[in-house]
């Protein structure tokens, strides 16, 4: 069961080149390196041997926002870090996609109180909202195979 | 709500670097808050000649969570769920500080049961912590394989986490007063297989650092400090016991019991990267006779204190007994009133003395509490211990001080 199977005897496929494009996008996702607290633990989990990310293609963790696709926002934001992830935002390539890990960037979580952003959509427009405090990796894996799916429905105009 | 980025001022500056800086003549580096090698969100603000680190400036806070502020706000059993997060590989370690104050505050009674697994616990969490302490050591100085089979075994502690409060991470397993239940039959024969597993497992991580001459290369004779000056700083735990000063409060101050388990408090030599590494890894070992001696000599009996004006009675007395249905409904809807007066209790976290200080006022929310945590101290030795040293060494030197920004900056 692969692509072999659509070539046919003239080696040809016809698609879209959204889907195309949108395809190829899913399958090289790199997330930024990038934990606030709590959830970057079992971000780390996500990716080591047990659950092992990089058999959807995630597992190319870049420290510089310039060469990330994807910011997981993993752990709580406190008032003094929400400029900056602000700014590494910003400073990501289009497309870019936000996961938000956890309750506490999710909503705010356990913590009510000054110091915490409630909800990390605030300040960044999120895609996909993971639940728990921490998720389990299980659940991470599951958060980001769900943004796979929204992003083959995206439309390349979105981006223009 | 965000206001502006906090620009620093050449006056506010003149204080924190020398005068060469001012001149330009030396170079000002940003490093973090987002930097792989900052353990989370510590922001450094390094002085350089050359590669060389002339000063540097930690600028923590990035993390600050407000947790003592809320806990003020919430009962004292509800105020538990905060300690879990704070600093996040101790988990249990920190529900372990916070119920000893409470406990000293109201003078309550812990079954010797629940104290033997509280060290149990405590004792897998101490490795747990020190798993992820050797991954992302290793992982900062470029060993990435040595990252893979620590969390390997790091899984099988948080499944015996789960195995018991249904949680990896942020179990709240400790109350005041025992614990929230006891633990399910399969716990014994999985921390007797995690015994039996990980002694081997702890010969593979130092097979690929402790004689790796590219690894020694990096560590030794760098961020040297020694006994006298780290006691100054406020330094304890690993990092104190590294400079050859036998100090744990488990065996100087020993709490839930520890007096009853024999083990050893490694040491260091010189106080160096190196040692401060070694003496995890030996403490791993420490930790595992510590729960064998534990899981052998495990008491049967309850695990919660029976006094009922502290402790929520068990769900099966609920149903037949009136005074038990008033106890659980006066405690899970007011708590209950400590007395005035304060306390101060500490234990040996894995990063060292965690400090847990409580206030009461005679109502059922504390007054004021305030963690002492060993990360503080970590952080503020770093501008000591990095001087001088190159860059690439800075990064061994954050790592081996194993800094959590949740417990620095709660």
């Amino acid at each position: 069961m692969g692509l072999e199977q659509k070539l046919g005897s003239f080696g040809v496929v016809t698609t879209s080149l959204e889907k195309v494009v949108n395809w190829s996008r899913t399958r090289a996702m790199w997330p930024m390196l990038f934990g606030l607290a709590c959830c970057a633990i079992e971000m780390m989990a996500a990716q080591s041997s047990d659950y092992d990310m990089s058999r959807f293609g995630m597992e190319l963790m870049r420290a510089s926002p310039r060469q990330s696709d994807l910011m997981i926002v993993a752990g709580r934001v406190s008032r003094k870090m929400a400029p900056v992830l602000r700014r590494l935002y910003d400073q990501m390539p289009d497309p870019k996609w936000v996961v938000a890990m956890g309750d506490c960037c999710s909503c705010g979580g356990v913590f009510n109180n000054y110091a915490i952003v409630p909800g990390v959509d605030e300040i960044v427009p999120v895609d996909v909202y993971v639940a728990g405090c921490p998720p389990r990796p299980e659940a991470l894996i599951h958060g980001i195979l769900t943004l796979h799916e929204k992003v083959r429905g995206e439309s390349m105009k979105d981006w223009a | 709500m965000l206001g502006e980025h906090n620009e620093i001022t050449v006056d506010e500056l003149k204080g924190l670097v020398s005068d060469r800086a001012i001149e330009g003549e030396t170079m000002l580096l940003n490093m973090g808050p987002q930097h792989p090698s900052t353990h989370g969100v510590l922001r450094l603000l390094l002085e350089l000649d050359g590669e060389v680190v002339v000063s540097c400036v930690p600028d923590i806070g990035f993390l600050h969570t407000g947790i003592e502020k809320n806990m003020e706000a919430k009962s004292y059993e509800k105020a538990l769920v905060m300690t879990d997060r704070m600093d996040y590989l101790n988990n249990l370690g920190n529900n372990l500080c916070y119920c000893l104050a409470v406990e000293k505050l109201v003078d309550l009674d812990v079954p010797e049961r629940a104290q033997a697994i509280r060290v149990i616990l405590t004792e897998l969490q101490r490795i747990a912590s020190h798993l992820v302490f050797t991954a992302s050591h290793a992982l900062d100085l470029a060993a990435m394989s040595v990252f893979l089979y620590c969390f390997r075994e790091r899984e099988h502690i948080l499944d015996i986490f789960e195995l018991c409060s249904g949680a990896r991470m942020m179990t709240s397993y400790f109350r005041p007063g025992g614990l929230w239940r006891d633990v399910p039959d399969e716990f014994e024969p999985a921390v007797r297989d995690f015994l039996k597993m990980m002694p081997d497992r702890i010969d593979q991580y130092e097979a690929l650092l402790t004689n790796n001459p590219l690894y020694l290369d990096r560590v030794k004779n760098i961020g040297v400090i020694d006994s006298a000056e780290a006691l100054s700083w406020g330094l304890t735990g690993p990092s104190l016991r590294a400079t050859g000063l036998a100090w744990d409060l488990r065996k100087a101050n020993p709490y839930s019991g520890y007096e009853k388990y024999a083990f050893d408090v490694p040491v260091g030599e010189k106080g160096d990267t190196f040692d401060r590494y070694i003496v995890r890894i030996r403490e791993m070992r420490e930790s595992l006779k510590i729960i064998e001696q534990a899981l052998g000599s495990l008491p049967e009996g309850p695990v919660r204190s029976d006094n009922r004006k502290y402790v929520p009675p068990p769900r099966s007395e609920l149903g037949h007994s009136m005074e038990a249905v008033i106890h659980h409904f006066k405690l899970w809807t007011e708590g209950f009133p400590a007395p005035k007066g304060s306390v101060y209790n500490a234990v040996e976290s894995p990063r060292g003395e965690l400090g847990c200080y409580l206030e009461g006022n005679g109502s059922a929310k504390p007054l004021r509490v305030h963690f002492r945590t060993p990360s503080f101290a970590a952080l503020q030795v770093l501008p000591r211990l990095s001087e001088g040293h190159l860059i690439a060494d800075l990064v061994a030197i954050i790592s081996s001080l194993d800094p959590i920004l949740g417990d620095s900056d709660r």
